[in-house]
């Protein structure tokens, strides 16, 4: 049954990754120069729906609220922020969309899959180092959430219902979508890249 | 064909709800270390090996947290390593639905090419280390652009955050030094 699901939420993902343009580095490229970001404007979108779905239906009690996975927070998770954010930006593409995109026949893509399971090697092999330097320490309490979600077994930073603040930062995330302009940039430049 | 922003949104957020609803979270990065792993358990069978309880092995890392990389790396047909191969699937499909990338385009992006000129050699460079560093910080991180930024955002957890911010600081500079045109 898992196997089955596997299946179809990773087909539903990849395609929708692939029909809101996340998988074409052009793209990318245009919404992390802030010249074109329809795609963030997408991005926010789907954060804020997926967040007042999972809170309203965990409020409802339609939602198995033992589902969430949150992550650890820590020191390295914003230096591996700031060199995952250095790659994507030089590639284009980022793990999700740099599978998706050789999928989709582009060849630089396999490039980055290559790059890819070799930085992930070399994590492997660097991890010790890491672990010893207690920059994988947790801090603010590690795995938690910014209010406290009723029925989860994560603390909450701030003592709102998780479940409303979830909702609220929803509605702010799709708000945000709704008022950013196309092009953050301020000059006027072309909508999309000229054809060829 | 690019979806309508509105459209493209809300089906990609009901994705990543859908995860929750009926599994947990979607991730990527992590498949990387897995499919090492089965690799280097091809090359050399003693890098992973049962245990009473478990599974372990002579990496650290594949090790950690009472082997469930080592697990999952020899147990392939989990649920997180095939969700990754039908994200591929879904994705070829799409393309192919829609009439496929052009062939200049699977050579070497439109945006490259305005701002490199016809260099496919040092783009597959460029994606190359770029895949390098991505993977790194991700694993360093303990998530990617859709475990931490997207799953973890939605659930209003605080690495998610961290990471984002990280992700942006980092990515906004880059791209505006690199891609000045197109």
């Amino acid at each position: 049954m898992e196997i089955l699901l596997a299946i179809v939420i990773g087909v539903a993902f990849g395609a929708v990754l692939d029909r809101i343009g996340a998988t074409n580095p052009n793209v990318i490229s245009g919404m992390l120069t802030l010249r074109r970001i329809k795609l963030m404007k997408t991005i926010l979108l789907a954060i804020g729906t997926g967040s007042i779905l999972m809170f309203g239906g965990q409020m409802l009690g339609l939602v198995d609220v033992g589902h969430m996975s949150v992550k650890a927070a820590y020191i390295g998770v914003f230096i591996g922020g700031l060199m995952l954010g250095a790659g994507w930006a030089a590639s284009g593409f980022c793990p999700g969309t740099g599978v998706c995109a050789a999928a989709t026949g582009r060849r630089d893509a396999l490039f980055f899959i290559a790059g890819g399971l070799l930085g992930a090697a070399a994590y492997m092999a660097t991890y010790p180092a890491w672990k010893a330097s207690g920059l994988l320490n947790d801090i603010a309490g590690g795995k938690v959430t910014l209010g406290s979600v009723p029925g989860a077994s994560y603390d909450g930073i701030f003592a709102v219902s998780g479940d409303i603040l979830g909702i609220v930062l929803g509605l702010v995330f799709v708000l945000v979508a709704f008022v950013l302009p196309d092009n953050l940039t301020g000059q006027k430049r072309p909508a999309e890249l000229p054809a060829e | 064909m690019t979806l309508d922003w509105k459209l493209g949104g809300v089906l990609l957020g009901v994705v990543f709800f859908a995860a929750v609803l009926l599994v947990k979270p979607i991730g990527v990065s992590t498949q990387f270390v897995i499919l090492d792993g089965i690799v280097a358990d091809a090359v050399n069978p003693d890098f992973i090996t049962q245990t009473e309880d478990g599974y372990t092995s002579t990496n650290a890392y594949m090790a950690k947290s009472s082997g469930k990389y080592a697990k999952s790396a020899a147990n392939p047909l989990n649920y997180s390593f095939i969700f990754v191969l039908a994200m591929a699937a879904g994705a070829a499909l799409s393309a192919f639905s829609r009439g496929g990338v052009g062939r200049a385009e699977k050579r070497l992006p439109q945006i490259w090419e305005a701002n490199f000129g016809d260099t496919p050699w040092k783009r597959y460079a460029v994606a190359f280390l770029g895949g390098f560093v991505v993977l790194y910080g991700a694993r360093l991180a303990g998530g990617c652009t859709s475990g931490h930024m997207m799953s973890g955002m939605m659930q209003t957890a605080l690495s998610g955050y961290i990471f984002a911010a990280g992700a942006f600081a980092a990515a906004i500079p880059t791209a505006m030094m690199m891609y000045k045109e197109g």
